[in-house]
């Protein structure tokens, strides 16, 4: 068990859902993109500021599309200033994520067509 | 920026776009149509995925230091929280009522990290009724109350067997149910998620709300199993 809190350096943000020991998640994939930005931020691939100024700027484009900012979709934001951020650094291309997501979904569908006549193991 | 051939709004609108042509397979008997935050909730999933596989083939993140962040905040919630839960609704009538008739209220006074946002509904087993939780579209789960979900929750098959033929999905789980028995499955939502209330085993009789939470399974809080008495 690790003692320093790696998500430290982003723990003050505004916003953030968190408790007294630091970020909460309410689903796995918001802890993986939270993840990610540790990640850049901690190898200076991105830096702090830069985050902070993509995360704000894509809360503020909600609050002017007239989305009441509670919290709960924070992670909502955060995935897209994260997606908007890499793009605009060009560290990933747009016609990339598209195309990946859009293999990962193709796969889901086609082991979704397969799975009623395919027998699986469960232990 | 100017360069780009999308735009970052652009991009975003794709993105939503792309969202809604996700095939949901209308799997017969489901308890409830899933309704187009769950498309947008499945979708959250799938763009992570995808920034994280173009991020790693480009050497920009690796996943087992990222694996290593989210375990660290998989250790503030896990099947530890739902079993304490569980024990206590064993052994005190008043809170098992509560928790039936509002576990979201339950899990706010407990002050149960994450469960702002959705819906949570525990349901009871017992002689006579077996509950069996599933995601048909992707993995809902009551994440802060038990963690992350098995691998065996996010597959396919089980997401689709589980509706169809969930006695003999219970069965590949080793648990045969008697005939009288009746079998309730629940398909989670991104705004609803079910906790399993299993029956408490018998012999535990003056066991502490500890022991009784050590004696409570991940699986059997999802339905997948029985728990069995240690006595």
């Amino acid at each position: 068990m690790t003692t320093t809190n790696p998500g430290q350096a982003l723990a003050d943000l505004p916003l953030l859902p968190r408790d007294n020991d630091g970020p909460v998640f309410s689903e796995a994939w918001q802890a993986n993109a939270f993840a990610i930005v540790v990640e850049l931020i901690e190898s200076h691939t991105i830096s702090r500021d830069e985050w902070a100024l993509s995360l704000s700027t894509t809360l503020k484009d909600a609050e002017a599309r007239g989305e009441v900012n509670t919290g709960e979709r924070y992670y909502d934001h955060w995935l897209t200033a994260l997606e908007a951020l890499i793009i605009d650094k060009k560290l990933a291309d747009t016609e990339d994520l598209i195309a990946e997501g859009q293999s990962i979904r193709d796969h889901d569908h086609h082991r979704r067509e397969g799975q009623l006549h395919h027998d699986h193991d469960h232990s | 920026m100017a360069d780009d051939k999308i735009s970052r709004r652009e991009f975003i609108n794709k993105s939503s776009a792309a969202a809604g042509t996700v095939a949901v397979g209308a799997v017969a008997g489901s308890a409830h149509a899933h309704d187009a935050a769950d498309y947008a909730q499945s979708d959250y999933s799938v763009r992570t995925k995808a920034l994280i596989s173009v991020l790693s083939k480009k050497g920009l993140v690796n996943q087992a230091s990222m694996d290593a962040v989210v375990d660290f905040y998989e250790n503030k919630v896990g099947p530890h929280i739902g079993a304490r839960v569980i024990a206590r609704s064993w052994v005190d009538a008043d809170y098992r009522e509560r928790l039936l008739a509002d576990a979201r209220a339950v899990a706010r006074e407990d002050d149960l990290t994450g469960v702002q946002g959705t819906d949570l509904i525990a349901v009871e087993n017992s002689s006579a009724v077996h509950n069996l939780v599933v995601c048909t579209l992707c993995s809902c789960y009551p994440w802060p109350l038990l963690g992350l979900p098995p691998a065996w929750y996010k597959d396919t098959a089980y997401r689709a067997q589980s509706v169809i033929d969930p006695r003999g999905v219970l069965q590949k789980f080793g648990l045969t149910l008697d005939d009288d028995v009746e079998v309730r499955v629940w398909d989670s939502t991104a705004e609803v998620r079910y906790l399993v209330i299993p029956e408490r085993p018998a012999g535990t009789d003056g066991l502490s709300i500890d022991e009784l939470a050590a004696l409570v399974t991940r699986d059997s809080m999802i339905g997948a199993e029985r728990l069995q008495s240690n006595a």
